[in-house]
């Protein structure tokens, strides 16, 4: 079986931006840039499953600026085989990367497509969903647990009240949520080996997929400020606030 | 032009998210000429559900599809059901829950159109604003697609009204077989408290907590302010409490009267979960901690000496 697995690149966890005065983005310029958290832990299940004999092949696959380079060899380091960079400019909606996806989930023949749950910069929650609905797959989002079994995969996704189990019928799409596997750090040797591991370069063109879509981010703007607080010095004062000012016990 | 809400539900009981996304149609609706708001209430002998959303205040009518294999609403059963709803209505929304993300965004793709998750306010029947960035921006976003298909961020709407006048409750029946997913158990927490995303009042603990023991301390206050109880991401991950606790940007978006974060540091990704709240304690021992910038009350001090003598002071 040949593994997809989708890697986005995002700003890093640990950054704290800023919206750009002009109301346009985010001030992203010389920001660090990282594999979306989600992705690495999809990354980690496609090496899992590899080691344990369940998959031959994994395709790491990454859609936006040339700079994505940089996330496929992490994933090329961290185990994936080879990996498939699609150039587009700017913001790609999910609905876009889905059906880029699509097209090359049916040109690989993959048997299993993990992608992380969620983006942590446009905070979408879609890409996966939508890949499943196009592709005509079932779908095991926000995922904890993910075993093949008898030619079927077994999910156990985080839901609201606890958790959830489906089995899917592959090939299917998987989510990753926090919980799934905690992501192994690329060693030395790994990382000099995914220098020679090949990346092939594609368009959109080449996918036949339009890039323009119907949702148009007309600004961005920065968040309400919450009004600074006050330090109380104890227990008593605290519980005296809540009844007598804030009223909220 | 209608618009349809799709009503969150366990068979049994109507959410109470299910109120805020109606409020979310209701401000779509006022933009509109001759708007009419339907609820479907898709599931398994979920008469009782139909039966509590046909009272909710300003509903056209409510439409219900009774079937075995919608019990558990798998999103391979409820995209399609929707697509056939579709043609009728110029948006389409849901509650932002993990039903409703799991669902919506396949009904999309089913349909060739854009989602728009998490929608946080409304600028007019095609303009919406939605965080991103972990809550640290606002994008306003303007959708050209016919229909239009949202997830709604319950905090920011307020509930809807319910009266005694029930509308019409009409079935539509809806047949499907698939063998793409299957559903075989689930594992729910149960709890006398009141629900993490719809509680007036929330006390979630830390790393600070040292074990999941200690969320005991946590556990008397609720039962004195009625609250429920909430988790950072790293309590979840050290396995102190379960992941349907976890609060923040990839859990739970919370935003009660009163939130008490006790020995959490307020990282960006738990602040995007709560920061909405209306008066916010925080309790922890180091006064440089960022929780304390977003603090309407703020208490530098042990937690272990200072929970015990909040329990006693309520
Ligand atoms: C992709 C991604 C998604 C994430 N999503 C979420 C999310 O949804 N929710 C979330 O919460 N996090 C999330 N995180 C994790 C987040 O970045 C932080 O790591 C996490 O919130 C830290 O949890 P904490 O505050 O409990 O722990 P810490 O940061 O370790 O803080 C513990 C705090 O307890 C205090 N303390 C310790 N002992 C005591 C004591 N005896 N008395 C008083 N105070 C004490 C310390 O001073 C410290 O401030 C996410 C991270 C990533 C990368
Ligand atoms: N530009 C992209 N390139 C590769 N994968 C992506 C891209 N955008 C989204 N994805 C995948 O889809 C997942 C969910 O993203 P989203 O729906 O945007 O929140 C991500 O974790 C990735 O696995």
């Amino acid at each position: 079986m040949k593994i997809l697995v989708a890697v986005k690149r995002v700003l890093d966890a640990n950054v704290k931006v800023r919206v750009k005065a002009d109301g346009s983005g985010m001030e992203l310029a010389n920001a660090k840039m990282a594999m979306n958290p989600f992705c690495e832990i999809a990354v980690e299940q496609a090496v899992r499953m590899k080691e344990a004999g369940q998959a031959e092949e994994i395709i790491a696959v990454s859609m936006g600026p040339e700079a994505c380079q940089e996330q496929l060899r992490t994933a090329l380091a961290l185990g994936c085989d080879r990996g498939i960079l699609v150039t587009a400019d700017g913001e790609i909606a999910p609905l876009q990367v889905a059906k880029m996806l699509r097209e090359l989930v049916e040109r690989e023949g993959a048997g299993l497509v993990i992608l992380g749950k969620q983006s942590i910069d446009s905070d979408n929650n879609q890409v996966g969903q939508m890949l499943a609905a196009l592709a005509g797959m079932g779908q095991g989002t926000f995922a904890c647990g993910a075993e093949l079994a008898d030619g079927r995969i077994l999910v156990t996704r985080e839901i609201d009240g606890g958790e959830q189990t489906v089995s899917l019928e592959l090939p299917a799409v998987v989510t990753t949520d926090l919980r799934l596997n905690e992501p192994r750090y690329a060693s030395l040797p790994n990382i000099m080996k995914a220098k020679r591991k090949p990346v092939e370069q594609l368009t959109p063109v080449d996918l036949n997929v339009e890039m323009d879509s119907n949702l148009k981010t007309l600004r961005v703007s920065p968040p309400a400020e919450r009004a600074a607080g006050i330090v109380v010095q104890s227990v008593e004062e605290l519980v005296g606030k809540l009844r007598n000012e804030a009223r909220v016990i | 032009m209608s618009i349809l809400v799709v009503a969150e539900h366990d068979n049994r009981e109507l959410k109470p998210a299910t109120l805020n996304a109606v409020t979310c149609a209701m401000e779509i609706a006022s933009y509109l000429e001759n708007p009419a708001i339907h609820l479907l209430v898709a599931g398994h002998d979920c008469a009782a559900v139909a039966n509590a959303g046909a009272a909710i205040a300003g509903m056209g009518k409510v439409i219900q599809t009774d079937a075995a294999f919608l019990a558990q609403q798998l999103p391979e059963n409820m995209a399609p059901l929707l697509r056939e709803l579709a043609g009728d209505y110029s948006h389409i929304l849901a509650p932002a829950s993990t039903t409703g993300k799991n669902f919506m965004p396949r009904l999309a793709a089913l349909l060739d159109v854009a989602q728009i998750s998490d929608v946080s306010a409304v600028e007019s029947a095609d303009t919406f604003v939605r965080p991103i960035y972990a809550g640290n921006a606002l994008a306003t976003v303007q959708s050209s697609d016919q229909v239009k298909v949202i997830t709604v961020r319950s905090t920011a709407f307020d509930t809807a009204e319910t009266d005694s006048d029930r509308v019409p409750i009409t079935s539509f029946e809806f047949c499907l077989e698939q063998d793409l997913s299957r559903f075989v158990s689930e594992n729910l927490s149960v709890s006398e408290r009141p629900e993490l995303t719809s509680a007036s009042v929330v006390i979630s603990g830390g790393r600070g907590m040292q074990n999941g023991e200690n969320f005991m301390m946590l556990e008397k206050i609720a039962d004195k302010l009625n609250a429920a109880v909430g988790a950072s991401r790293a309590a979840v991950d050290a396995g102190f409490v379960p992941n349907d606790m976890q609060v923040g940007q990839t859990g739970k978006i919370v935003a009660p009267d009163l939130y008490i974060a006790v020995g959490i540091s307020g990282a960006i990704q738990h602040l995007a979960g709560m920061k909405d709240s209306k008066v916010i304690v925080a309790i922890n021992k180091d006064a440089e901690a960022p929780i304390f910038q977003v603090a309407d009350f703020g208490l530098v001090a042990d937690l272990f000496k200072a929970l015990p003598e909040l329990e006693q002071a309520l």
